[in-house]
């Protein structure tokens, strides 16, 4: 299953996309509860939202993105049946893509 | 012995993986630069983004933050803006161990929009940094943090 959720909703004026990913954002700082050990850091360095193949928003990120991280855009004009697409990157080179269609 | 291999198997194809990807997609486009999300204090952090840029307090830019955040590993915030040309965000939080958070170019198709969520170490400023056509544009508001985000 993907780990990445995506919702739109069209607006007279925009289009609302909101995603949701599933990532546990770890800052290295944690410890293991049991062990003690510390937990090592896994989090999303890069994000790339995409919308009919052209790249809109590019984001770099460091660790202090929550745990499952949500993110919101608006496009300006889109119509029902463009595909908008959210892939993402972690530190750990794990990565994801899922495509969403607006309707 | 079989675990090390499995791990190793697992390491292999995920980094073979994200090779490919680096070679055939924009991905690549993004780089994300260590340097930016090192530790530092924010002064640091700010000479380092900004060199030698003025950030002129603008009524532009709406913030949407919580005054309270009960729980500072999730905190919500909406930025948008009536500035014309944004194409960056940036938002920062004062006394995180690593103070930039996220930085978000934006494309003129999209509207100077964005909704995340993010952590918190403790009550501070959060600073929502928009570049337009080389002029820098800060909001800061004070988020006060009952229950910290970044050790528990």
């Amino acid at each position: 299953m993907s780990t990445i959720k995506i919702r739109s909703k069209r607006f007279a004026d925009h289009t609302l996309v909101r995603t949701l990913i599933a990532h546990p954002m770890e800052t290295g700082h944690n410890k293991n509860n049991t062990t003690g050990e510390l937990i090592p850091a896994h989090f999303i360095q890069t994000l790339t939202f995409k919308h009919n193949g052209k790249v809109l928003s590019q984001c770099q990120m460091g660790y202090g993105v929550s745990k499952n991280p949500f993110f919101s855009f608006k496009i300006k004009s889109a119509k029902a049946g463009d595909k908008v697409s959210i892939s993402w990157q972690d530190n750990l080179a794990y990565s994801d893509t899922q495509e969403h269609i607006i309707s | 012995m079989l675990t090390t291999r499995r791990r190793f198997v697992k390491k292999l194809l995920a980094l073979s993986s994200y090779a490919l990807s680096l070679g055939f997609s924009h991905i690549s486009l993004a780089n994300w630069l260590a340097s930016n999300f090192s530790r530092q204090t924010i002064s640091q952090s700010i000479a380092q983004l900004f060199p030698n840029q003025t950030l002129q307090t603008s009524d532009r830019i709406s913030l949407k933050l919580p005054n309270t955040a009960e729980n500072g590993s999730v905190v919500p915030i909406t930025i948008s803006s009536t500035i014309p040309d944004v194409d960056t965000i940036y938002i920062l939080s004062e006394k995180n161990p690593v103070p930039l958070i996220a930085q978000f170019s934006i494309d003129p198709d999209l509207e100077t929009y964005l909704g995340a969520r993010f952590k918190m170490q403790e009550t501070c400023d959060v600073i929502v940094v928009l570049k337009a056509k080389d002029q820098y544009f800060q909001v800061r508001q004070k988020v006060k943090v009952t229950l910290g985000g970044c050790g528990g």
